[in-house]
């Protein structure tokens, strides 16, 4: 009896990575040296257009581990958005260099995120969406009443000012590229963890998966930590990337707008979806924006298309019809020649 | 006498965001969809008013009149064309559908009317500014009193609705289980085409009543629509006349805010809604889905 | 006069084949027993010929007429009544708004609030009491009184003395024998074989979705029902 369960069990591997992985993460190796090198091959206005891409890829990244996975839809994302703008013009104004600055608004913007999910994550669904709304603007509010960061009309980075506009964008854009690189790994890295595997299944049935003991508030507070600091870069980097920015703007809620956008569009809950998204958008937002009202409802009517009908997006419907898995993020169960070799692990 | 006045202010102006709150809370609990487009809907109720009342010389009363049928009608066909295929996809779609919905309409209207902020409180007469000088310190504008009671009788009709006819009936029993409401020959999806046809109506109606008090353009959705959901959240979901209480709740929090400090009014409410969601109360919020 | 005939109905819980290739005719009057083990698609046959779960395949007709894709609530106007299993009341709503609730679009009939109570002797004094706060029993009892306030022609019943105590099942089961002395029409799903077999004159018993056993209650044996029921006998009688 054990024989045979033995030999049927060599026959069968589960398996993470295909041929196919293997060749992407190559490629994306080799996109992002050549990502590295565009400062010094392309003009400054190129660089900053890639700059805004890549805060795009950041934001489309984060709002997607929030709902793909996490299941928490936010449409107040741009909260941790302006804290780590804000955040950014506080601490180069007590002296810290700019550049240092950003990187400790975004974990600034990432520890906020845990006592506000305590109130928060209260709520659930379109509460929570709406609760998460309610804070940006709490922030909006109390931000706009101090006038050491130039309250309602506004502040400006000055301390940036040290560099060449071309050095700066330059230096702007290698630490956006190193954010998104570096967020986009770290999503990576906790999807192919057991608490990524967590998420997943809260994401498909919350009951069912705190049943089987998967610690569900745990799992909800860690991506909504994540998404946080994510976008608190994102916001900084923003401002380093315009320089100037207003409560208004940055705290406004075009900003959840334009990740739901990309999310729908690229395809909600997976990896590759989002990066497809933000270059989509980048691209419409390059042709259209000019159209001013009537872009932003071809926006809204874009977005309510795709949530009716093609809600998996064009990289969920793209991976159905070719079967296609560029990323190893899945587990697939492959059959192997007998070898009398015990089953590997994945 | 002037923190009376405050507080009194503050009464009426929750009898608004009461009227705001009662469609929202209504598609909550019978549907469970937060409707992200319900404060532009409203606005786009204070538009067609508006427009009414322009083109056909009447006061926005009468034009109101004509318009909440209008906006019943166009709430049953929204459900039947947009958000009922929405609710088949699961508890994200409808979020997403009605967030592009908002932006959809805030931009359309900001085509077809310009961003002008505009004011229906001329056209009103003299309802819109008469008020009751009680003494010194305390006035209470005819207006608010008459809003007030018209979100007392919304609310108690709504109420008397759903407890004595048979059609509220039937709704409630699809807000407590869809499944078994089908069972018992009630059609499910007509149910909750009427419930949002109602929710349209009502936001209507506190949207004219919005432009006749203050002010309106194309943007100012997404603000009533957060302090409809604050004032739910307070009052507590699945409760209309908890509606009220947490619409009042808001109003006195916003006035007397507002008297410390112009800046602080909106602050004042946001602070006191998190305070509510800090609370014990707070976190029983989630386990409170059941329409009753 | 055949009142239902299902013809090769096949039903999926996504990929869960639940229902494979039921064909069965129910006359006027007949009273229909649906055996079973847990999982055997008992509960997914009868919502599926209610409406409430859709067919993969297959026909199923009432009267003649083809209501293979109409929706649950209009095969109620035509007279399909389920007694969902688990009773599911409509827990916030009084026993009155629950049989109102149902007797709003009900069919012409003999059943009205008055004579559902009326069968119902015990739910008399619980008229304005909430559906939640009810017991077992007097669950069952209201979640039968309002399916019979459509005033069905065929009554689906499943699992009706699943979770109540023995005591509360003879209750339910006594309504049920004087109900069915009436002439109804009804398919009775029931583990307990015993009030099964004693209430029916038909048997059906299903094995993993497929019918395995058929016949009347009179000439089946409890043995043979049981047999059929675990699937220690093939299809055609052969161990």
């Amino acid at each position: 009896m054990t024989q045979a369960i033995e030999t049927e069990a060599a026959r069968y591997a589960v398996r993470r990575w295909s041929r196919l992985s293997r060749i992407s993460l190559t490629a994306v190796g080799a996109v992002v040296l050549a990502l590295a090198l565009v400062p010094l091959a392309l003009s400054t206005y190129a660089t900053e257009q890639l700059t805004q891409l890549l805060i795009l890829v950041i934001l489309a990244a984060m709002w997607n581990a929030l709902a793909g996975y996490g299941g928490l839809i936010s449409i107040g994302q741009q909260a941790f958005l302006g804290f780590g703008a804000y955040a950014t013009i506080v601490l180069t104004q007590r002296g810290v260099p700019p550049y240092l600055a950003i990187a400790l608004a975004a974990l600034a913007a990432g520890g906020l995120a845990a006592p506000v999910s305590i109130l928060v994550l209260r709520l659930r669904g379109g509460q929570f969406a709406i609760g998460m709304w309610v804070v940006a603007e709490v922030l909006a509010l109390l931000i706009a009443l101090i006038p050491s960061v130039g309250g309602g009309t506004g502040v400006s980075l000055t301390g940036l000012n040290v560099h060449a506009p071309a050095d700066r964008q330059a230096y702007t854009y290698w630490l956006t590229l190193g954010f998104a690189v570096g967020l986009l790994g770290l999503v990576f890295a906790v999807l192919r963890s057991p608490a990524g595997a967590a998420l997943q299944a809260i994401r498909d049935d919350e009951a069912a998966a705190a049943s089987l003991g998967v610690r569900v508030e745990a799992s909800k507070r860690l991506v909504f930590v994540l998404a946080a600091f994510g976008c608190g870069a994102a916001g900084a980097l923003t401002l380093a990337n315009t320089l100037f920015i207003q409560p208004r703007s940055i705290f406004g809620v075009q900003w959840t707008a334009y990740m739901i956008f990309m999310v729908l569009v690229g395809g909600l809950g997976s990896f590759e979806g989002p990066l497809l998204g933000a270059v989509a958008f980048f691209a419409i937002q390059h042709w259209f924006a000019h159209l001013g009202a009537w872009y932003l409802i071809g926006l809204g009517l874009t977005a309510i298309g795709f949530a009716l009908v093609l809600p998996r997006g064009i990289w969920g419907w793209l991976e159905h019809r070719l079967d296609l898995r560029l990323f190893p993020l899945g587990h697939r169960l492959e059959r192997t020649e007998r070898t009398g070799a015990p089953p590997e692990r994945s | 006498m002037t923190w009376v006045n405050v507080v009194v202010q503050g009464v009426l102006l929750g009898a608004v965001y009461a009227l705001f709150a009662c469609g929202l809370s209504l598609m909550f609990g019978v549907m469970r969809i937060i409707n992200l487009a319900h404060g532009d809907l409203a606005v786009v109720g204070a538009y067609l008013v508006w427009l009414v009342a322009d083109k056909a010389h009447v006061s926005p009363f009468v034009a109101l009149i004509a318009a909440l049928p209008v906006m019943l009608i166009a709430g049953y066909i929204l459900h039947v064309a947009l958000l009922g295929r929405s609710l088949r996809g699961g508890p994200l779609v409808p979020l997403l559908t009605t967030f592009g919905l908002a932006i959809a309409i805030q931009n359309t209207l900001q085509e077809a009317f310009s961003p002008d902020v505009r004011s229906l409180g001329a056209a009103a007469g003299w309802i819109a500014t008469a008020s009751w000088r009680i003494s010194g310190g305390l006035a209470i504008s005819w207006f608010g009193v008459l809003i007030l009671a018209v979100a007392v009788a919304v609310l108690g009709g709504l109420d008397w609705f759903l407890r004595r006819t048979g059609l509220g009936r039937e709704m409630r029993a699809t807000a407590q289980d869809p499944d078994a409401a089908r069972l018992v020959g009630i059609d499910a999806r007509a149910v909750y085409a009427r419930a949002t046809a109602i929710a349209v109506a009502t936001a209507a109606l506190a949207g004219a009543f919005l432009a006749i008090r203050s002010t309106f353009e194309p943007l100012s959705g997404p603000t009533q629509l957060i302090f409809a959901f604050e004032a739910v959240v307070i009052g507590g979901f699945g409760s209309l006349w908890g509606t009220l209480f947490g619409g009042i709740v808001l109003g006195v929090a916003q006035t007397i805010g507002g008297h410390i400090d112009p800046q602080y009014s909106m602050l004042a409410g946001h602070l006191v809604f998190l305070a509510v969601l800090a609370s014990p109360r707070g976190r029983t919020l989630a386990a409170r889905s059941a329409w009753t | 006069m055949t009142l239902l005939a299902v013809e090769g109905l096949d039903a999926h819980h996504g990929l869960l084949h639940a229902v494979r290739g039921v064909s069965l005719a129910i006359a006027e009057g007949d009273k229909l027993a649906l055996v079973g083990a847990n999982g055997a698609g008992k509960t997914t046959l009868l919502r599926t010929l209610a409406g409430a779960h859709p067919a993969s395949a297959g026909v199923v007709r009432f009267d003649g007429a083809d209501i293979t894709v109409l929706p649950a609530h209009r095969r109620v106007a035509l007279g399909i009544a389920l007694v969902p299993e688990g009773r599911r009341l409509f827990p916030d709503m009084t026993v009155l708004e629950n049989l109102l609730v149902a007797g709003r679009r009900a069919r012409p009939g003999p059943w009205t609030v008055d004579t559902v109570l009326d069968a119902f002797p015990l739910l008399r004094p619980l008229r304005d009491r909430r559906a939640a706060a009810l017991s077992g029993g007097e669950q069952q009892a209201t979640a039968i009184g309002r399916a019979l306030m459509t005033n069905p022609r065929l009554l689906l019943l499943d699992e009706v003395s699943l979770g109540l105590a023995p005591r509360a099942v003879d209750t339910v089961y006594e309504s049920l024998a004087r109900l069915i002395a009436t002439g109804a029409t009804v398919i009775l799903v029931e583990q307990d074989l015993g009030r099964g077999l004693a209430i029916a004159d038909r048997v059906v018993c299903l094995l993993e979705g497929r019918i395995v056993l058929e016949g009347a209650a009179a000439e089946l044996t409890r043995e043979r029902v049981t047999e059929a029921y675990f699937g220690l006998r093939g299809p055609g009688g052969q161990p």
